[in-house]
């Protein structure tokens, strides 16, 4: 099992640190999405700390949901599906592996994406910086668990890249709900995060452990 | 195929049933004091509400029985009962707001309920436009079972997630909850339009289920034909 997870995990890293397509593709378009907010509604700093962690997670959740097409059209091309339904180990562990992958490249384009937030929005991110980590992480984590899984349902479908956001986004409504409190939390408001916090720890937990049940059943023929 | 007496018989008691829930809703049951007329709406969205909940709990447990035992029965009725959920669903939404107006003063308020009710009516949408950009039969039906479960799964995630929101985003005070002690009048045209949406449901899943079968008949008879061709 754990052998498969770090398996795929490192075929995709390297394939994504030779090809840089997902994090290119997701980070033009997030860093897109922050710059269109500010021209639609020109913001005052005051307003932008009150609206900033709605902003940084609506550019989060549609660069993610680039990088996650990306993560299974890749595996369509050469048709690499089936080579992943041939080898020998449990489905789980192919849907840790690809799960893990897609939540380094979304962080990674996230982190990146953070300063430049700060710096266009004159926001403050230092408070409560660590903090602000493991929303980021919470989040992204809760995102990719399900993303990962649809992901694999969308490349099967006629409207492959149409299909996956429709179907993603409303199902992590209480994700983006309780990471944006909990990141304005970290931007500085005053706000309670606990019941966010563990809302999002709740919500990973459920749904890696349903994606990882269910996982064997989209790979299957 | 033979007649479906058992069908005719749930179609006929649903007409029936239908006829008293109208006398009911509009002759016999007394107006609301302080929303008037416009509170008769009521005895239809709550039931609409509840055929909707009840058909996505049934997609939940069809999906489920799909999954552990792959009969192409259960696909075929989750299927249908999503179909049947969103028009409910749909239903919901548009005499909500015809209520709201009157009684609230605004068309929508992003209230638990109301938002929960949205966002369900979301993603039970893309489940039928994931059904729909499905090609393969048996894949559909293995994908869809997984959505289904993933999908309602998420169904107190998403109602906990918007409560605690609502909690703490300030919100115009609204009055006039419906749960505000019903009339024993009232109370007794709910339970009867409750019911009478129940049958309805049922009465259009079996319809849908046997359109679903001569589907597949003629499908198959098709098959045949072009192989002895």
């Amino acid at each position: 099992m754990w052998r498969a997870i770090t398996t795929i995990l490192w075929k995709d890293l390297k394939i994504e640190l030779q090809t840089k397509e997902a994090f290119s593709a997701s980070f033009v378009f997030s860093l897109m999405v922050l710059v269109i907010f500010n021209f639609t509604l020109d913001l005052t700093t005051e307003e932008a700390m009150k609206m900033g962690a709605g902003f940084l997670w609506i550019a989060f959740a549609f660069g993610g949901v680039l990088a996650l097409n990306r993560s299974f059209a890749l595996e369509r091309d050469e048709n690499c599906v089936q080579g992943l339904q041939l080898i020998p180990v449990d489905r789980g562990g192919i849907y840790l592996g690809k799960c893990i992958a897609n939540t380094i490249s979304m962080l990674i384009t996230e982190i990146i994406l953070l300063p430049l937030f700060a710096v266009f929005f004159n926001i403050d991110i230092t408070e409560r910086l660590p903090y602000l980590l493991a929303v980021l992480v919470l989040g992204t984590v809760g995102f990719s668990s399900v993303g990962t899984l649809i992901s694999a349902m969308a490349v099967h479908t006629r409207m492959r890249e149409v299909i996956l956001p429709i179907l993603l986004l409303p199902i992590t409504v209480p994700v983006l709900i309780a990471a944006v409190e909990a990141t304005a939390y970290a931007l500085g408001a005053d706000t309670d995060p606990s019941f966010w916090m563990r809302l999002l720890v709740i919500y990973d937990v459920i749904f890696v452990t349903v994606s990882f049940l269910t996982f064997g059943h989209i790979l299957q023929e | 195929m033979a007649r479906d007496r058992c069908g005719v018989l749930l179609v006929g008691l649903t007409l029936v049933s239908m006829i008293a829930s109208l006398y009911m809703t509009f002759l016999w049951a007394p107006t609301e004091r302080t929303m008037g007329d416009v509170q008769r709406i009521f005895y239809f969205h709550v039931p609409s509400a509840w055929v909707a909940f009840f058909a996505f709990l049934l997609v939940f447990v069809f999906s489920l029985a799909y999954l552990v035992r792959r009969n192409k029965r259960w696909d075929n009725i989750s299927a249908a009962s999503a179909e049947i959920g969103v028009l409910f669903c749909t239903l919901v939404l548009i005499t909500g707001p015809i209520w709201a107006k009157p009684a609230w003063g605004v068309w929508w308020t992003w209230d638990a309920r109301l938002t929960l009710t949205l966002v369900l009516w979301l993603i039970y949408v893309a489940y039928l436009m994931l059904r729909h950009y499905m090609p393969d039969p048996e894949r559909r039906a293995t994908f869809s079972a997984v959505l289904g479960v993933v999908g309602f799964i998420d169904v107190p995630l998403v109602y906990f997630s918007i409560r605690w929101w609502r909690t703490q985003h300030p919100q115009p005070v609204m009055s006039g909850g419906e749960s505000s002690g019903l009339e024993p009048p009232m109370l007794a045209t709910l339970l009867v339009c409750l019911g009478t949406f129940t049958l309805l449901f049922f009465a259009l899943l079996r319809i849908r289920l046997r359109l679903q079968r001569l589907r597949e008949e003629a499908d198959e008879i098709q098959d045949r034909l072009e192989q002895t061709a």
